[in-house]
């Protein structure tokens, strides 16, 4: 571990991957995530990597399949807008089994809607915004400290998995400073083999990257297969922070930069005497169904709070079942909610109101 | 003596009777064998009737997205340097959707190769108009033939794209009969020659036939080309690597 340095969300992305083993980056222009291109644009040469800026988001994807495809660690970076356009690219790296991260710092939408901080691309990122059955690995980090950390293990995952897995952000965490440790870089030598990369086939048979099967019945198999690895991934990489103190009533769902505005009305809100809760889902998806199961008996209500018009909330709603009832506060188009919006959230929820009303 | 080309597989094609697509194949074939290049080679395949190229071809291969085999190529070739990349595109994937992909490509001289068949429409989907069908052509989607007010001008991608520095091969061939074939294949040679001593993006736009799809006899469909194709797609090259054009 090195020293403890000041450093911008979105830099210290780039940074992360180089450190994870990425070599290549391709992307396009947009607002608010330009410093993680411009910072890698300056550092990959110097680590004998490749920054390319594509013509297009659409090419940026493409292009990652390529160099996935090749056997290379690999990145792009978008915000929302950008982002659309690359579901295509990204429903052919879930087929073809291509591992992959792709950032997403999130903005206001849909359209073009703005470049404030925003957490309405939850569905696009949780349910495959492209087509076919698919689904990729997505977490959401809530300080520049754990973006890093998680940024490196996304390479880990997608190639546990031979799966794109997607780290999701907002304006603030890619544009504000924070205190990080940077991870030792990971040698290169350590990363693991692919023997199933478009390298040339030397000594061995061709390999082939595809996503398609004519045959209904092979397309079926193959669909089966992705099934199975996208439970394993459910198995296995679900990450999430639980927060109960002895006495909590009411506990929050709250994810990234919310969660952290979240916290501050949680700490308010006890030197008033009340006592809440947090569940902070770390992936997305897999969505952690474990720390609802762990505090649905004595919970009275779940409030889960979104930068977006309640997307996550239906996976909250899945989790709980029923079982308690599961309110929502959430503000649309860059706004974020302030503290004192979400502390009157929370005492509707105590009266027995419905806060979103 | 004639034998299959080494980075041939030994399988049956899904190819129409008649149409040229297995030339054009073989003549790619040829010319990694020539090169010696079979086991460096990885080839991107795209869509529409060469969707399954990666079946033909004995080398590595990735199947790419309607239009984005440049892209896909590009990121190939930026990891693997010292290898052989190239596309197999046809005028629906490459003219058409695929636009912005090969033109960029070709702007940056990426160092790869394209083999662009252009016959005159859509195959795959049976026979819809493509930006390279000619005026007046009679498709499933013009059916009262190409109108140039409605749907304007053939594309000529060759001639586009030679007006780009970092194209340094661009030409175009005809496989309508035994002496432009040869052609061709001097061609395609060159085009890999252009990656091998790293000169720039190279491309071969092939004129080719559709017999199936024109709704002629394969004999009909080559004189078409002849007859047709060729004088709205002059032949010849376009760009030459620097060297190979001074006197």
């Amino acid at each position: 571990m090195g020293e403890r340095i000041l450093m911008k969300g979105n830099e210290a992305i780039g940074e992360a991957a180089i450190r994870a083993g990425c070599r290549y980056f391709f992307g396009y222009p947009i607002t608010p995530q330009n410093e993680i291109p411009e910072y890698l644009s300056r550092r990959l040469p110097e680590v004998g990597g490749v920054f390319l800026q594509a013509e297009s988001e659409v090419a940026a994807i493409n292009m990652v399949y390529g160099a996935a495809g090749a056997g290379a660690r690999v990145m792009t970076s978008s915000s929302s807008p950008g982002i659309s356009l690359k579901q295509e690219g990204l429903s052919y790296l879930a087929g073809a089994e291509l591992p992959c991260v792709v950032v997403n710092i999130i903005r206001g939408g849909p359209g073009l809607g703005g470049i404030q901080p925003a957490q309405s691309d939850y569905f696009q990122a949780t349910r495959g915004g492209g087509h076919g059955d698919y689904r990729t690995p997505v977490f959401g980090p809530a300080s520049i400290q754990e973006m890093v950390e998680l940024v490196m293990e996304a390479f880990e995952v997608a190639d546990r998995y031979r799966n794109p897995v997607m780290v999701v952000g907002d304006g603030i965490l890619g544009q504000m400073m924070e205190p990080v440790v940077l991870p030792d870089p990971k040698p290169l030598d350590s990363l693991p083999a692919k023997p199933w990369a478009t390298t040339g086939n030397q000594g061995r048979p061709p390999n082939v990257i595809n996503s398609l099967f004519l045959d209904a019945n092979l397309c079926s198999r193959h669909n089966e297969h992705l099934q199975e690895k996208y439970r394993e991934i459910c198995r296995r990489e679900v990450r999430y922070e639980l927060v109960d103190p002895e006495g909590a009533e009411i506990y929050f769902v709250a994810y990234g930069t919310t969660s952290r505005v979240v916290r501050s009305v949680m700490n308010r809100a006890r030197e008033e005497g009340i006592i809440t809760g947090l569940i902070r889902p770390i992936t997305l998806w897999p969505f952690p169904q474990e720390p609802f199961e762990r505090v649905v008996e004595r919970a009275k209500a779940f409030l889960c709070v979104e930068m977006s018009a309640g997307q996550m909330v239906e996976d909250v709603r899945l989790a709980v079942n029923g079982r308690r009832p599961v309110h929502f506060y959430g503000r649309t188009g860059g706004v974020v909610p302030s503290p004192a919006e979400i502390a009157d959230a929370l005492r509707k929820v105590l009266e027995g109101r419905d806060p979103g009303a | 003596m004639f034998t299959r080309p080494k980075s041939m597989r030994k399988v049956v094609m899904h190819y129409c009777p008649g149409c040229t697509h297995g030339i054009a194949h073989r003549l790619v074939a040829e010319a990694i064998d020539e090169l010696g290049i079979q086991h460096r080679t990885i080839g991107v395949a795209s869509v529409g009737c060469s969707v399954l190229a990666y079946e033909y071809f004995d080398c590595d291969f990735q199947q790419a997205a309607h239009g984005r085999a440049p892209a896909v190529a590009t990121g190939i070739k930026r990891v693997l340097p010292d290898r052989v990349v190239f596309t197999y595109q046809g005028d629906g994937d490459l003219a058409s959707i695929g636009t912005a992909e090969i033109v960029h490509a070709a702007m940056r001289g990426e160092r790869i190769t394209v083999i662009f068949i252009n016959n005159a429409v859509y195959g795959m989907t049976g026979g819809q108009m493509a930006p390279t069908t000619l005026v007046g052509q009679v498709t499933t989607t013009s059916p009262g033939g190409r109108d140039p007010r409605h749907c304007g001008h053939p594309i000529r991608i060759a001639e586009m794209l030679a007006t780009l520095e970092g194209a340094a091969y661009v030409a175009r061939v005809s496989l309508h009969d035994p002496a432009h074939v040869a052609r061709a294949r001097r061609a395609v040679l060159k085009a890999f020659r252009t990656q091998l001593e790293d000169r720039g993006f190279a491309l071969v736009e092939m004129l080719s036939s559709c017999p199936t799809n024109w709704g002629m006899s394969p004999r009909e469909a080559l004189r078409w080309v002849k007859e047709k194709l060729i004088p709205q797609y002059p032949l010849g090259e376009f760009r030459v690597p620097e060297e190979e054009a001074r006197p």
